[in-house]
């Protein structure tokens, strides 16, 4: 399935010139956050790059992520890219094809056994929960997980339900669902989280893992640093604002008209790892903080769970206040018995106490 | 760590929930047992007011008397400093001002985070200039019990991890913000058990200081 | 419901009011940096502008701020390519544009000629077996 001649040969095929390649490969230094000056760098490991074939599995996902990905702006690099490899699977957009595309997959799995790369959307009920959660053809998630991941190099789970479970995992998670790495122990993973994910950091992980021909350097959460090594809040244009202590109070006020920082209204920037404040959305035209909305943290695990996206990321998570007050409560009562009965025990004391003379001492002594 | 998130989430929920459960718990207990405990009944007949001097030795017992003061300078002045710093630091910062809102439900203005930072700085100096001055007084060294380096541990801890995490020293983020909130939880539970009730106490003290004083017709 | 219309709509004129981010003055003393480096070694500086935390505006501002100089070219490869040299001999702008006019990269080279307009070492060697071949045409056709 997958064509067996470079990169570069592709290309020239496709009538492309030395120029337009090196456009390509200066956009994709640029779209992968390196130096520009690695643009050569990237050219010469593209030129003499092997189509990979890619299987892409989709579980209890919302398809955001696909959409994410082909709505990734620039059709002639993203189209590249799906021209560099070979994409041989992709059941949301084989759907028409039917169980052809079953025997397509299985095909491409047997021929390049132990060489494709499977990239997985959603996340999928445990292995202990009923399998009839979420099937493929009739598959388990499960079942089909395992198998594919047996002939795998390697395994890009793309969004976060897929890297950390994501909304299926969201309490009380009816499903059971889990994420890749909680299935897959023995072949290298990499998450890369959002909901969705940046579109241009899916297909720079991609094109990485393409120029390199390894893994990525990535992060205790398995993501890889180029893209989740920085925090929303160091790289957000309106970080003056926060360290002048200026914040918007409620949205559309004086300060969120100005600009200011949206930490109050719930901003999660200081604790998410994401390339939103520098690659922004819809080909760099903006970005979630830049409309006036604060960031969800929608690439940190359990983010559905973390308090609220409108409580600022200081405030604490349920309800302390009620817990405040029935424990205070109860304190009030086990204090008010603990003073009632020593109270009592002073004046029963006091009731039966039985005078002394000091003859009757004298004589005890 | 591998799970910074989930360490912040936990330390945030269940563990900030817990502790103050328990300081709440115990601060009640306290409080309850001193106010039904009361004094003995005083049988001697009144010289003048008990309630209006009793709040008003709550205000002045605030400035150390002169002979107080000369014993004693350092712990006055650098408790004056880092104990009103610790105040500014904990009230007037507005992520903290948000936390107070979302447990108690009401906000109140605050300072600018460099002015904040600035206070912060100097209270963490002035707090460790105690600990020094503790070990290298002669009396105090002597004096000073596994509970006074407990006290000055857990209210060292938020002050430097809140430090540490404003300024992000410590990567990733959400590993040292939950640090400072488990420091913050330790602070908690471990207050109604120690001196540190003094918080509550040493005013409820001077009311009772000044209350006495007042009936007995005497300037407090 | 009304529809569309009961929505009251303010149209701001955001040119009017260009708000101080600051951050197009520190690549301007990136830029300083790289012209003194290029006039004393003749080593040449690439600038991504992509990975910079740009406010809305900052971006217009330090073009602005770059303002034109005397060339301008234009390439035709996989979509426009505008190269213009700006106020700043030596300080280049590249502005890689796909099919669609949408942008894919923008670099400020620091460079005598920004290296995307010379003419490639492959593509000459391309052309050199074209060009044999539409000269054995033509000398044939004769």
């Amino acid at each position: 399935m997958a064509a067996r001649k470079t990169l570069g040969e592709s290309l020239r095929e496709h009538g492309v010139s030395r120029r337009g390649f090196l456009k390509f490969c200066a956009a994709t230094a640029s779209m992968m956050a390196l130096p520009p000056s690695m643009g050569p760098v990237i050219a010469a490991a593209l030129e003499k790059a092997r189509r990979p074939s890619v299987i892409w599995l989709s579980f209890q996902e919302c398809t955001g992520c696909t959409e994410s990905l082909t709505r990734s702006h620039s059709p002639t690099v993203e189209d590249l890219i799906f021209d560099v490899i070979s994409l041989d699977y992709h059941h949301t957009l084989q759907v028409a094809a039917g169980a052809q595309a079953e025997a397509a997959r299985e095909q491409a799995m047997k021929e390049n056994h132990g060489e494709y790369l499977l990239v997985v959307d959603g996340s999928l009920p445990g292995p202990n929960m009923n399998p009839g959660y979420s099937t493929i053809a009739g598959i388990s998630n499960y079942e089909m997980l395992k198998e594919a991941v047996a002939g795998a190099k390697a395994i890009v789970a793309v969004g976060t339900c897929a890297a950390f479970g994501g909304l299926p995992a969201a309490a009380p998670n009816p499903t059971g669902a889990v994420s890749v790495l909680d299935i897959v122990k023995d072949k290298p993973v990499i998450n890369v989280p959002g909901c969705p994910p940046v579109p241009m950091v899916i297909t720079g992980v991609l094109a990485q893992y393409l120029v390199f021909g390894k893994l990525p350097e990535l992060d205790e959460y398995h993501r890889p640093k180029a893209f989740f090594g920085q925090s929303i809040h160091d790289r957000c244009y309106r970080r003056p604002f926060y360290d002048k202590g200026l914040f918007a109070e409620s949205f559309d006020d004086e300060g969120a008209r100005k600009g200011w920082c949206l930490y109050r209204l719930g901003c999660k920037g200081p604790s998410t790892y994401n390339a939103c404040a520098t690659m922004r959305w819809n080909s760099g035209t903006s970005w979630p903080v830049e409309s006036g909305h604060p960031c969800l943290g929608c690439s940190e695990p359990k983010f559905w769970d973390a308090g609220g996206f409108y409580v600022p990321l200081s405030a604490p998570l349920g309800s302390p206040g009620s817990t405040l007050l029935a424990a205070g409560v109860t304190g009030a009562v086990v204090g008010g018995v603990a003073a009632a009965l020593a109270k009592k025990r002073a004046t029963t004391a006091a009731a039966e106490r039985e005078p002394v003379t000091v003859e009757e001492l004298e004589q005890k002594l | 760590m591998s799970d910074p998130m989930g360490f912040l989430l936990w330390v945030k929920g269940p563990g900030l929930n817990w502790a103050l459960a328990i300081f709440a718990l115990g601060m009640l207990v306290r409080i309850v047992e001193i106010f039904m405990l009361g004094r003995k009944t005083n049988y001697a007949e009144p010289k003048g007011g008990e309630w209006g001097p009793g709040f008003k030795t709550i205000l002045t017992r605030s400035v150390a008397d002169p002979g107080t003061f000369a014993r004693a300078p350092f712990n006055v002045v650098v408790g004056w400093i880092w104990h009103i710093g610790f105040l500014i630091t904990l009230l007037l910062f507005i992520p903290h001002i948000e936390l107070f809102r979302g447990v108690l439900g009401i906000a109140w203005p605050g300072l600018p985070n460099p002015v904040v930072d600035a206070v912060t700085a100097i209270t963490i100096l002035a707090l460790v200039a105690t600990l020094v001055h503790r070990l290298q007084h002669p009396v105090k060294k002597r004096i000073s019990t596994p509970e006074d380096y407990l006290v000055w541990t857990v209210t060292f801890l938020p002050l430097l991890t809140g430090y540490l995490a404003y300024h992000r020293l410590v990567n990733p983020y959400p590993l040292i913000l939950g640090l400072h909130i488990l420091s913050v939880n330790l602070f908690l539970v471990v207050f109604p058990f120690t001196k540190l009730t003094h918080v509550f106490t040493a005013f409820i003290a001077r009311w009772y200081n000044g209350a006495i004083f007042g009936r007995k017709g005497v300037e407090s | 419901m009304n529809g569309l219309n009961g929505i009251g709509l303010v149209v701001e004129d955001r040119r009017s009011e260009p708000t101080e981010w600051g951050n197009a003055m520190p690549i301007l003393h990136e830029i300083r940096h790289g012209l003194r480096r290029l006039n004393e070694t003749d080593e040449p500086t690439l600038i991504d502008l992509h990975a910079l935390p740009f406010g809305p505006g900052d971006e217009e501002r330090l073009l602005a701020l770059l303002g034109r100089g005397e060339v301008e070219a234009q390439i035709d490869a996989l979509g426009p390519t505008r190269v213009w040299e700006s106020a700043f001999p030596g300080v280049w702008l590249v502005d890689h544009r796909n099919a669609e006019d949408e942008r894919l990269a923008l670099h400020i080279e620091i460079s005598r000629v920004p290296e995307i307009l010379g003419s490639q070492s492959e593509d000459i060697a391309d052309a050199i077996v074209r060009l044999d071949a539409r000269i054995a045409d033509h000398t044939g056709a004769l």
